[in-house]
């Protein structure tokens, strides 16, 4: 009778054990597949980009404008960097101060205030953006499609991206630093700028360099605000529109040329590489800046 | 003496809080600027599309009839605005595609995401942990404009050719697969390459939250008896409940405003409601860009300001999940610091 019980109980258990091993084994399988299919995608988009675009690159790409469907990228890359950089330098200021606001003054309501508008501002959808700056820039001030139309605009969708981090960035920092130094008898500005900001500069920067790499891969905000232009920019900060290499991409695969095709492509390997450039750069600023302390 | 010194000191100290408190009213000002730009952009593009709203009313809602009129006849007056002959707004078919294609990106997104959220935290070897988990981040950055190339190039004639056919052959008695197949383009294949670019959003966070989750947690369910796996389904995973609902609004708010790659992989159909998942759709995003060329031919302007309302609403849209996610994300990171 004992034995009875135990071997029922061990057939019992050797069932569960089985429904148990069973489902164990097809939960790890169903999740690797899932993250295998899903990174299997991903390298076969980066694939075709770098593939295709290293094909396509020609000395020409980098030396000519563009004309018609062919030509070059010149005019592209030159309005690209003066977009995106543009954008970012005028945002990195009020950036930058909203940052030190929310992390180091962080009292009363405003702060979580902000901090919410600012984390619903990061979901507005980049087109939104895009016709605000249409609606204000290009249509009621009369800027017409141009460089500064172009670099407000990023300049907007950069900023939430750079407050968030700066903030982020100095809660890092520990207390005793600051406290240290406003026992030394600094005042906020000294604390901030001579203390919290060199001590999270690298992670600000992170900040920085992911505002630009968005701001280099952005196209629906530029589409009515920078419009287009096959030539190189002139200088003109209004009433003169201005290239960008989204544009190609967008525009370009559609149209029935080869040699369209190729610049859509060549233009892609461009904005890819250079957003993985600025993403491994910034993890690696962001690796430094943890060890920094980590002893502490 | 002593008084004088102490007149310079307290003049010292004046000039020190003086200084201090501009820096601060300075960052504060910077900070309530970028705040207001969120207000600023709801404010001009409501001022904007008011006599939009007014013209359309709530059809602009409900109504399936975008139409410029006729850009050659003389404007008529209409509720007290000037248009062209014959132009109504209606953007029913833009909800309709918009609500769709994110519905089927989530419906792929969430299960995907959430089983590689599972396999990067507890099936990939530890060393190899962040770089995988950076390779995740990497895809997040890749713009959409550069999906949207591969949507193009490699997706529609893939589907089109080899796995609509096919579905339609097979499945086509299940509501919403048969029918003509279609060239590719359309509404499937906008949620399929949206889902593909809000899935590293899910993965990555929700990883995150399982990583940082306390390790009594596993540790009490492997010591009564649970597989790693079954701490993972059973105890790990409902902790982390919030932030998967939580990152799957956000999603859905990116998907919803999601442009670039929509506007290149949806066949931007213009007063059609879709009848089965091969139907060409537009959404509220990509109708923008799609049609403002063609708006800016109306000399009335209407057009343009009816755009702006499509805009207004997109925003107020993605406003209003944007705000639930943040708030579901907020209590969740209260409850944290509250356990600790």
């Amino acid at each position: 009778m004992a034995s009875g019980i135990l071997e029922l109980r061990e057939v019992s258990a050797y069932a569960i054990g089985r429904r148990r091993r069973f489902f164990d084994r097809l939960g790890w399988t169903v999740s690797a597949l899932a993250f295998l299919l899903l990174g299997g995608a991903m390298v076969w988009i980066l694939a075709i980009i770098l593939l295709s675009g290293f094909g396509s690159l020609t000395p020409e790409v980098l030396t000519h404008v563009t004309e018609g469907t062919g030509g070059g990228l010149l005019n592209a890359i030159e309005g690209t960097l003066v977009l995106a950089l543009g954008g970012v330098l005028l945002a990195v200021p009020p950036g930058l101060a909203c940052g030190i606001y929310l992390a180091e003054f962080d009292y009363g309501r405003l702060a979580p205030a902000i901090r919410f508008l600012i984390d619903v501002l990061v979901g507005v959808p980049s087109i939104v953006i895009g016709y605000f700056g249409y609606v204000t820039m290009v249509a009621m001030l009369g800027w017409e499609f141009s460089a500064a139309a172009g670099c407000v605009a990023l300049a907007i969708i950069s900023l939430p991206y750079i407050s968030r981090t700066t903030e982020m960035a100095l809660r890092g920092v520990p207390r005793g630093l600051r406290e240290a130094a406003y026992a030394l008898g600094a005042n906020d500005r000294q604390v901030v700028m001579g203390i919290s900001v060199p001590a999270a500069l690298s992670s600000i920067l992170t900040g920085v360099l992911l505002a630009l790499a968005i701001s280099v891969g952005e196209t629906a905000p530029l589409l009515y605000t920078a419009g287009w232009s096959s030539y190189l920019w002139n200088g003109h900060l209004i009433k003169e529109p201005i290239g960008y290499l989204t544009y190609v991409i967008w525009a370009f695969i559609t149209e029935p040329f080869e040699s369209a095709h190729r610049l859509a492509y060549a233009a892609a390997l461009f904005v890819t590489l250079f957003v993985l450039v600025i993403s491994v750069l910034s993890r690696l600023l962001l690796d430094r800046s943890a060890s920094r302390f980590r002893r502490g | 003496m002593s008084s004088a010194s102490l007149v310079s000191s307290d003049r010292l100290r004046w000039r020190r809080i003086s200084r201090a408190a501009s820096f601060r009213s300075l960052t504060a000002l910077s900070a309530c600027l970028v705040g207001l730009v969120l207000v600023l952009i709801i404010l001009f593009l409501a001022l904007y599309a008011w006599p939009a709203v007014q013209l359309n009313g709530a059809g602009f809602l409900t109504q399936n009839n975008w139409n410029l009129g006729n850009l050659y006849g003389n404007p008529v007056t209409v509720h007290g605005q000037t248009i062209l002959p014959g132009a109504q707004y209606g953007i029913l078919f833009l909800i309709a595609g918009t609500l769709l294609s994110t519905a089927i990106a989530l419906l792929i997104a969430v299960p995907f995401g959430v089983a590689s959220a599972m396999f990067l935290s507890e099936g990939v070897p530890p060393p190899m942990r962040p770089w995988i988990s950076f390779f995740v981040e990497l895809l997040a950055a890749i713009p959409s404009v550069v999906y949207g190339l591969w949507g193009y190039v490699v997706v529609i004639p893939f589907l089109g050719h080899y796995v609509f056919p096919f579905v339609v052959r097979w499945l086509g008695f299940i509501p919403f697969l048969g029918g003509p197949s279609g060239s590719g383009y359309g509404l499937f294949t906008a949620g399929f390459v949206l889902s593909l670019m809000i899935v590293p959003l899910i993965t990555a966070t929700l990883r995150d939250a399982l990583v940082e989750q306390p390790r009594e947690l596993r540790e009490g369910a492997m010591a009564l008896g649970a597989t790693r796996f079954e701490a993972l389904w059973t105890v790990l995973l409902p902790a982390v409940r919030r932030v998967l609902t939580g990152a799957t609004i956000l999603a859905t708010g990116r998907a919803l405003g999601e442009t670039m790659a929509v506007l290149m992989v949806s066949g931007n159909a213009l007063n059609y409601l879709p009848g089965n998942i091969y139907t060409p759709i537009s959404t509220m995003a990509s109708f923008i860009v799609s049609q403002l060329d063609s708006a800016l031919q109306d000399p009335t302007g209407m057009a343009v300001r009816s755009l702006a309302e499509v805009a207004l609403v997109l925003c107020l849209i993605s406003i209003v999940v944007n705000a639930l996610a943040r708030v579901l994300l907020y209590y969740q990171g209260h409850q944290v610091q509250r356990a600790f």
